[in-house]
């Protein structure tokens, strides 16, 4: 359901202010949604100073070494810190991105960070993705065939075949597109969401793959696909530079050729 | 109250499973769209043409056979793409089921009865006395 206004005990309020250590030349000051479940509050602004000059350049070197240094309690995703594994997608300075591909001198003055728009919050900048996940699940993101694979060798594809692909396998899921889409905000119960579906069409426009039929029998409902409205929030604010909204486009021109 | 949710993630995603319908109300919308542009231009130049007529001359124009299949045709691909978009704006906004059914229901009952009071009246027009 549209919700315009935060629900009571979501309201962020003011939180504690980490001052940066004397003699800090470049302080920059990183204001970071909190929010423990344990604590029966309400979520905070809390503010960290941070000398740029002791920092590395990426706003996950900022996160880690506020956890390292300063406030241990601070909690959020991280792992490969190469924009391979999706793990630190969060909302920096009003955009979803990824933490470790987000340069400090991208954004001007106070740098704003926030979990992902608009799902559970589990604590401080981790979201719930349970549901995500299982909707990746239901569209059986894996090859489905009924022809054997020949028994010497791969199947095979030409090269046009394969680039098909391209501009989809590079996705890796970290849902920065699916929480910045209205549509998905709204009705993320049944609407797949734009990394799922470009998911989805990864296996649409695989030749390997001979299950498009029933594939898009799945995709057919006014809920799980035609929620897309061409907002392109999702292709705006993908740190891979994908298009999921083009994907989309594609499924439904898909639907349309087979009536 | 929230209730427990012991279903499966995955039975959740799943819910009632597609509803295997969506692209005829898709192509449909896309094609009474490029028919309002070739009728909408068409209606807007003749209401321009008609500004500071009389009476007399706008029910004279209407009486023509061409002007009054074109507003009709106006009409009927009007109320249907409205409708169509009304639909959206319904499912996309509305998330209570009885609510969403009452105004969806109510929204085309409403828009094929201004459609055919419009028809009606271009017909009483066009081929009444």
């Amino acid at each position: 359901m549209v919700e315009f206004t935060l629900p009571a005990n979501s309201k962020v309020g003011a939180g504690k202010i980490f001052k940066a250590p004397a003699g800090a030349k470049r302080v920059r000051a990183f204001k970071i949604y909190r929010w423990d479940p344990d604590a029966k509050a309400n979520p905070r602004l809390d503010t960290y100073e941070v000398d740029l000059d002791a920092c590395g350049p990426m706003v996950l070197d900022a996160l880690i070494k506020i956890k390292n240094e300063i406030d241990t309690t601070l909690t959020f995703r991280r792992s490969c810190r190469e924009g391979i594994c999706g793990s630190c997608a969060m909302n920096i300075d009003g955009t979803n991105t990824l933490a470790c591909l987000k340069g400090i001198d991208e954004v001007k003055g106070e740098v704003r960070i926030y979990p992902l728009p608009h799902m559970p919050v589990i604590k401080d900048l981790v979201p719930d993705l349970t549901h995500v996940y299982a909707q990746y699940r239901s569209i059986k993101p894996w090859l489905d065939a009924e022809s054997a694979p020949p028994p010497d060798r791969e199947r095979a594809q030409s090269v046009a075949e394969r680039e098909r692909l391209d501009g989809l396998w590079e996705c890796i899921l970290c849902f920065c597109c699916t929480t910045s889409c209205p549509s998905y905000w709204w009705n993320g119960d049944r609407y797949l969401g734009p990394a799922i579906l470009l998911q989805a069409y990864r296996w649409l426009a695989d030749s390997r793959d001979e299950k498009t039929g029933e594939r898009l029998d799945a995709l057919e409902d006014p809920f799980r696909l035609y929620r897309c409205h061409t907002i392109m929030n999702c292709t705006r604010t993908c740190p891979k530079g994908l298009n999921p909204a083009k994907a989309i486009a594609e499924i439904k021109k898909m639907l349309v050729a087979r009536r | 109250m929230a209730e427990p949710r012991l279903r499966s993630p995955l039975g959740r995603a799943i819910g009632l499973g597609s509803a295997k319908e969506g692209v005829e109300h898709w192509w449909a919308q896309r094609v009474s769209a490029v028919a309002l542009i070739v009728l909408g231009l068409w209606f807007v130049a003749s209401l321009i043409a008609l500004a500071g007529a009389d009476r007399d001359a706008v029910v004279a124009w209407l009486r023509h056979p061409l002007a009054a299949i074109l507003t009709v045709l106006t009409l009927i691909a009007v109320f249907y793409h409205s409708a169509l978009g009304l639909q959206v704006v319904i499912e996309d906004y509305v998330n209570s089921e009885w609510l969403k059914l009452s105004t969806m229901v109510a929204m085309r009952l409403i828009s094929v009865a201004l459609a055919v009071a419009g028809i009606f009246a271009v017909l009483r027009i066009a081929v009444g006395g």
